[in-house]
């Protein structure tokens, strides 16, 4: 463990509920799903943003499932503000109307990310599994910007919809979104197990990236594009959630706390409860946030390379997601002894997908 | 959409605050960070100290009058700081004109 003084955390992302009338195979939420019936109340949630403010917190995402389903998002978004938290709201929009963006703007929403699936409507609704839900983020994108709160239209991309991300981001500049987010699926929990029906090849990859370069010319001044790559094809890890326990941290639905949305699958600690125990408390000792905060935890080649502290070893739940062993090199990293993994995965793909496994209670395999 | 944008700054331009954009003092940390759409970043102490006199009415000619006066210093030296400061930050889309 290193000795160097624990920083506070940047960021919360508050994931209020699993709950979404969307079912997308590529969600970040985990295979386990939590159920309404143990969801935190109202009131652990105040209590969550007033120790998130006092602990350095500076701003919060109210994410989900779709925190649209809480009918308390309006009030934990008037306390996020009263602390001087800036909110920012991560829906679908299938749940957003003229009077709920109202009470949510008159309560101090500072910004809102709204997910497409598609800038087509069949593709679209074939990936959400919701018929209507693309008319209906349309709708919700227009009464965002009617309203004046800033917005980021953020588009899943996969092996399906590589080929339309220019016109996705005439979308997002046609509905007068001032940022938009072309983010690869990241291969955890849903994602993971739809991997070969959701992974691009290189060459989508690279034609992916290309629009997207093509699309920042082209689009200069009106729309801030945000590119996440699909770390398989690179060499280097990314630096997941900017390093762990270091800048974020992640409450679940019933309460959780975790270093990104993917640690309950780490089995070796037990996990956090903002129930029994204060954010501050956990964020400084939970066995959970030390275990690979830093670089003492890192093994070679991870503790001599020169990008440690670049990266951070990359991502824990990949490690062990792929190896079995969270405490491993990611394997996506080129240095890493298992890099071959990544390799044989990505040469086994699928000519044609498999059928998608879409996010819904009692859906997960196994 | 209203709240666009608009790179050129002159002194003579009133500049505001783009919504979903502003400086907080960041108590914890002490030190003045700009909050932006899913990010934070620190606003250095020259950027703190034309910030903090960005209120939408105040034109840019009288922010450069103050902080000509507060640090002593030449005023085309310091005009030249805040409009390119100001640019900047209407490019990552922090003020618009």
């Amino acid at each position: 463990m290193t000795n160097a003084p624990v920083l506070p955390p940047m960021s919360l992302l508050a994931e209020l509920t699993h709950r979404c009338p969307l079912q997308c195979p590529y969600c970040s939420n985990p295979l386990a799903l939590d159920g309404r019936e143990n969801e935190l109340a109202t009131e652990d949630w105040l209590r969550v943003l007033d120790q998130a403010a006092e602990l350095g917190v500076l701003q919060v995402h109210f994410s989900g499932g779709e925190p649209m389903a809480r009918r308390d998002l309006p009030q934990l978004v008037r306390h996020a503000a009263s602390l001087g938290l800036y909110s920012n709201l991560i829906t679908s929009g299938v749940l957003l109307t003229e009077a709920t963006l109202a009470q949510l703007a008159e309560a101090g929403l500072d910004h809102v990310q709204l997910s497409f699936q598609d800038v087509d409507t069949a593709p679209a609704e074939t990936m959400g599994g919701m018929p209507g839900a693309q008319a209906k983020k349309l709708a919700a994108a227009r009464l965002i910007v009617a309203e004046g709160t800033p917005l980021t239209t953020n588009f899943v991309i996969h092996r399906g919809n590589v080929s339309r991300i220019g016109r996705m981001l005439d979308l997002a500049v046609e509905l007068g979104a001032r940022r938009a987010e072309i983010a690869h699926t990241q291969y955890y929990g849903w994602g993971l197990v739809n991997r070969a029906a959701l992974m691009p090849s290189r060459a989508q990859l690279e034609e992916a990236t290309r629009a997207v370069e093509e699309a920042r010319t082209r689009l200069a001044g009106k729309l801030a594009i945000d590119y996440v790559t699909p770390d398989y094809y690179a060499d280097q890890p990314k630096p997941c959630m900017g390093g762990w326990g270091r800048r974020f941290v992640n409450v679940s639905p019933i309460g959780h706390v975790l270093p990104c949305h993917a640690a309950e699958t780490i089995k070796s600690v037990p996990i956090p409860d903002v129930r029994t125990d204060s954010l501050a408390a956990i964020w400084a000792d939970a066995p959970l946030f030390r275990l690979f905060r830093g670089t003492d935890w890192m093994p070679e080649p991870c503790r001599g390379c020169d990008l440690r502290e670049q990266d951070w070893g990359g991502c824990r739940c990949q490690a062990l997601a792929l190896l079995g062993d969270a405490a491993a090199t990611d394997p996506v990293c080129t240095r890493s002894p298992d890099h071959a993994r990544i390799s044989k995965i990505l040469a086994d793909l699928p000519e044609t997908p498999p059928p998608l496994v879409y996010r819904r209670y009692g859906n997960a395999p196994g | 959409m209203t709240d666009t944008p608009t790179p050129p700054v002159a002194e003579d331009s009133v500049v505001r605050f783009l919504r979903g954009t502003r400086l907080q003092h960041d108590r914890v940390r002490d030190q003045w960070v700009i909050q932006a759409p899913e990010r934070a970043f620190i606003a250095d102490p020259i950027a703190a100290e034309i910030l903090r006199l960005v209120d939408g009415t105040r034109p840019v000619a009288a922010i450069i009058d103050i902080l000509a006066e507060r640090f002593a210093a030449p005023r085309p030296v310091i005009a030249h700081d805040v409009l390119e400061m100001i640019a900047s930050l209407a490019q990552r889309q922090v003020l618009t004109a």
